[in-house]
């Protein structure tokens, strides 16, 4: 991420790209789907210690106007398609996290009948975070990832190479 | 006045003959079989006695015992007034479940039917919502019966995951 200013002052000159990222990366409404304790450090995560407000992230209570879903718990079959139904509904582009061990790969259920081994599943996920359940410093980790992620995506050439991490 | 439990099974007897088996077990773990059909009758008199007053059905769980061909109801049952406990079991043969409610004695065990109907398969006669209660509507066969064979795949989501740890 390049906000460089080359002009003189009063100016700023950037890439198109470059801009958009840097606001879709700073804004980041994350969705609250909390399914078992991993819930707990997430609203850890969005408290005044970690702060998640810092980034810009808000929690919010429908997908319609979320960017990222972070699915923080154990997702069993049942839960599995309306998870999908949820994701669905997300406007693009769209992100997803997956919190902890039993969001990852079933964790410590993943033998049982009515578990989803992992929520990847299901729908695409971009950043995995392990533990059970993380720390908030684990997830802040993760959407620290994630950021960096956004920051290297291309929007005015389709299917570009991802411009890589610039100084 | 509390009752021991050879009173207590003493008093059942008394009432139902041989619809109750004999005493088994001693204490808070005392039990007593009871015929499928007869369970609410027996039920209805262990609360409303004055003498027993069990009020509380603090559990409702089932066993499946493929050997001997039958799945086995049992009811943890409470007095709160008279501080006694007794716990009754009923058997039902495993190719067809049927058991007599008794929702319309304890309200509380509603839900506790419908989780043994959905877990064990075990019908209770004359309950007013007989429904799965956690696993999916389609979910196909009883997951707590001993023969239970995972499906292979949920919606077209799989149910099995590649172990990392293979060498």
């Amino acid at each position: 991420m390049s906000l460089i200013n080359t002009a003189p002052e009063m100016a700023l000159t950037t890439r198109v790209d470059d801009l958009l990222n840097w606001t879709r990366k700073s804004s980041l409404w994350y969705m609250m789907f909390g399914l078992a304790c991993c819930a707990i450090e997430m609203m850890q995560t969005g408290g005044p210690r970690a702060d998640l407000e810092r980034f810009g992230m808000a929690p919010r209570a429908t997908p319609r106007v979320s960017d990222v879903i972070i699915v923080s718990g154990t997702l069993t079959l049942k839960m599995a398609l309306r998870t999908k139904l949820l994701y669905d509904q997300m406007p693009e582009p769209k992100y997803a996290i997956s919190m902890g061990s039993c969001a990852n790969c079933g964790g410590l259920f993943q033998l049982a009948y009515s578990v989803c081994d992992g929520v990847d599943r299901v729908i695409p996920v971009d950043v995995y975070v392990p533990g059970c359940p993380p720390r908030p410093e684990a997830l802040t980790e993760g959407l620290i990832k994630l950021q960096e992620k956004i920051a290297q995506e291309r929007w005015l050439v389709r299917k570009a190479e991802p411009v890589g991490v610039r100084a | 006045m509390a009752m021991d439990a050879a009173g207590l099974h003493a008093r059942l007897r008394e009432k139902f003959g041989d619809v109750v088996g004999p005493l088994e077990g001693s204490g808070r773990n005392a039990s007593a079989t009871v015929a499928p059909a007869r369970i609410a009758e027996v039920g209805e008199f262990l609360k409303t006695d004055p003498a027993l007053r069990f009020d509380c059905l603090s559990n409702l769980s089932g066993v499946d015992y493929p050997k001997q061909g039958h799945i086995q109801i049992v009811y943890h049952l409470f007095s709160y007034l008279h501080r006694h406990a007794f716990v009754l079991r009923v058997n039902a043969p495993r190719d067809n479940p049927q058991v007599a409610t008794v929702s319309s004695v304890w309200s509380h065990a509603d839900w506790q039917e419908r989780e043994a109907f959905d877990l064990l398969g075990v019908t209770f006669e004359g309950h007013p919502d007989l429904r799965r209660i956690l696993m999916p509507e389609d979910w196909p066969g009883h997951p707590l019966r001993k023969d239970f064979v995972e499906p292979e795949s949920y919606h077209g989501i799989p149910t099995s995951r590649e172990s990392l740890l293979k060498a």
